[in-house]
């Protein structure tokens, strides 16, 4: 060390490709590499701050950044849509740092940033999603102490969580869980996939792509590697069961098989139903892939 | 590309940021400088350095500025631009008992060695609404600092930091508080350099309430204070004054480098008795607590707090350690309750769908 390294250097208030430093993106790199090879345990990180307020995707845009190079395409959703206001606030401050393209269509895409949906369209070998999760933690449902739930992990304790489901079925008639469906990895670790809803679960199970998911707030990143068994809990009586759309379709593009949202006419009130992947709406409307039919399941 | 939830949404973000910014400008009143902020809202500024764990009251200055005064939001700023700073030495552990006193006060004896020094205190003001600062003026604020002045003039005494003892330092020596434990060997947990794993040892668990939030923390110690807990803490010593900080030096193996000195506040409570595990005799149970800048209510929480989570069997919410630490974090916690208005349309969706299911499997 000399008294030079001491001082800041020149131009010290310029910021780095992709905002953090290359130091801290590495140790988040090693965070990651560890969870791909234990798919579905959580791999605390640091997690410094960002511009970005915790809570609103900061584990997501760690794991963007400590990737992201040059040539990546990029895409940002937040609940299915480019255009949502946080989605718009993450890709400025992406592109802004990066200069990379980015686009609407998930099929273009090499890195995929999402809070809460996979794109309609399944993605390929060679596509990494980044999920931002809010509360990595499924076993929090009934356990509080971090100390605790790591142990439970650790000794695959999950009668807990078992019983919990067990009791929602007894007093409710069915396991009310909706969004943030606890799922079991590679037939080992219980995971929360982020709050995705159920719908998209199936399209994690056994997926060609790479699934990163990171919480910046609770400082944890895991993963789902490709060709990754992702099972929701359930009973052999009592199926796994996705939200249901039967009977309606997207008032847009006419897809009958994609998640739908609900919207209020702002005049007169009136619900209709629109895909909530905006991104393959488009697609859809502009010709470019047929409308989704049958329901997957 | 014309998406219905796409529409307006860019343009709209931007336009709520520019009335964010106006709305701060259009009463016309004179800027706000930062050095006005530095000099008259002091124990903001401290506050919001210690929040955003960065000594440097120039930016925590201007994040007040930025954030109109919001101190989590001028924490966050302060925080979001720490993480591009280059860390580029730790320092040798700061000696609070070679501290420059503004001011020290002990509740424990009515005479410590040394002496009380009550500095500068708003604690024996009755809280009364002076009007008179409505009316400031640079002339009358030129009279009373200079009215000021010349009462100090005349007066000759100077304090020696080698004059106070620590009060902590002498019921040690009675063995009336657990010896001293030795000095850490290992580096001290750094919270910012890897996630806080549970256990936390005592120097993360210092760390994380020093950059924890005010209220947050006083809400918490109050509780253990009031009837969730029964840490009823005496303050063998209470001090508020500059410190020196000193690096190794970089070429002479054993020396040190003084890169200067900042303010801080430093506490050190003795509650109940405790026989500890190794020690045959009872003694006072000790809690310490210290942050930057010139904030006791924060120094005072933060002592409670770190002696209520040395409970040997914790049952009150401030005794435990996870509960403590990882909700007081003004940045995560106003990030996260924020985060709400975000839109949750597809969780909600399928929230829904639960809900109507559960309803039709009831008719």
């Amino acid at each position: 060390m000399s008294l030079r390294d001491l001082l800041p250097a020149a131009g010290a208030f310029r910021y780095n490709f992709a905002f953090m430093d290359e130091g801290a993106k590495r140790e988040v790199r090693r965070a990651l590499l560890k969870a791909v090879a234990i798919p579905g345990h959580q791999v605390p990180f640091a997690s410094p701050e960002l511009p970005i307020a915790r809570g609103w995707g900061t584990g997501g845009l760690q794991v963007t950044m400590s990737l992201i190079g040059p040539d990546d395409v990029l895409k940002i959703i937040d609940q299915g849509c480019d255009g949502s206001v946080n989605a718009v606030n993450l890709r400025k401050l992406l592109v802004a740092t990066t200069g990379v393209r980015t686009t609407f269509d998930s099929r273009e895409s090499t890195l995929l940033q999402s809070r809460h949906r996979l794109p309609e369209i399944p993605m390929t070998e060679g596509q990494i999603a980044v999920l931002q999760v809010p509360l990595p933690e499924p076993l929090r449902l009934v356990e509080p102490s971090e100390v605790e739930t790591r142990r439970m992990h650790a000794e695959g304790d999950y009668a807990r969580m078992w019983v919990s489901l067990y009791e929602d079925v007894v007093q409710n008639g069915a396991i009310s869980l909706a969004a943030g469906y606890p799922c079991r990895v590679n037939g080992s670790y219980i995971m929360s996939p982020s709050p995705l809803p159920r719908w998209d679960l199936p399209m994690l199970n056994q997926a060609s792509h790479l699934t990163l998911l990171g919480a910046g707030r609770e400082k944890r990143v895991y993963a789902v590697p490709p060709h990754t068994s992702v099972r929701p809990l359930e009973f052999d009586d009592l199926p796994f069961e996705v939200e249901s759309f039967a009977g309606l379709s997207c008032a847009r593009c006419g897809s009958t098989g994609t998640f739908l949202d609900e919207i209020y006419d702002e005049r007169t009130g009136k619900p209709s139903r629109v895909c909530s992947d905006s991104g393959f709406c488009d697609l859809v409307q502009a010709g470019v892939v047929p409308a989704k039919g049958a329901p997957h399941d | 590309m014309g998406y219905v939830a796409v529409q307006g949404g860019i343009t709209a973000i931007e336009n709520s940021q520019k009335l964010n910014r106006y709305l701060r400008l259009r009463g016309q009143s004179a800027p706000l400088t930062v050095r006005q902020i530095m000099e008259q809202m002091a124990p903001l500024v401290d506050r919001v350095m210690s929040e955003g764990s960065l000594h440097s009251p120039f930016h925590a200055a201007l994040a007040l500025k930025q954030a109109s005064g919001d101190p989590i939001e001028a924490s966050f700023l302060l925080r979001a631009y720490r993480s591009t700073l280059r860390r580029l030495v730790d320092s040798l552990p700061v000696r609070t008992d070679q501290m420059r006193i503004l001011r020290r006060i002990s509740s424990a004896f009515k005479t410590i060695p040394g002496g009380q020094v009550l500095g500068s205190t708003s604690d024996y003001e009755q809280r009364i609404l002076d009007f008179s600062l409505a009316e400031e003026t640079a002339g009358t604020q030129c009279d009373a600092k200079r009215e000021f002045e010349s009462f100090i003039d005349g007066i000759e005494e100077s304090l020696d930091p080698d004059q106070f003892r620590k009060v902590v330092a002498m019921l040690r020596d009675q063995g009336l508080v657990a010896p001293l434990a030795p000095a850490l060997s290992a580096e001290p947990t750094d919270v910012t350099q890897e996630s806080a794993e549970f256990p936390l040892d005592r120097s993360g668990r210092l760390q994380m309430l020093a950059r924890a939030e005010t209220g947050g923390l006083l809400a918490l110690a109050y509780s253990s204070m009031r009837g969730y807990g029964s840490i009823h803490p005496t303050i063998a010593e209470l001090r508020v004054g500059y410190v020196r900080v000193q690096i190794p030096h970089p070429f002479r193996p054993g020396a040190a480098v003084s890169l200067g000195s900042l303010a801080i506040t430093e506490v050190e409570i003795v509650a109940s008795v405790r026989r500890s595990e190794q020690e045959e005799k009872p003694a006072f149970s000790l809690g310490y607590g210290a942050c930057f800048g010139h904030n006791e209510v924060k120094a005072i929480s933060i002592a409670v707090l770190d002696r209520a989570m040395k409970s040997p069997c914790p049952h009150a919410p401030a005794e435990d350690q996870e509960f403590v630490l990882l909700h007081t974090d003004g940045i995560e916690s106003s990030g996260f309750c924020s985060h709400f208005k975000l839109p949750h349309y597809v969780t909600f969706q399928s929230d829904l769908d639960r809900l109507r299911n559960l309803q039709g499997s009831e008719e």
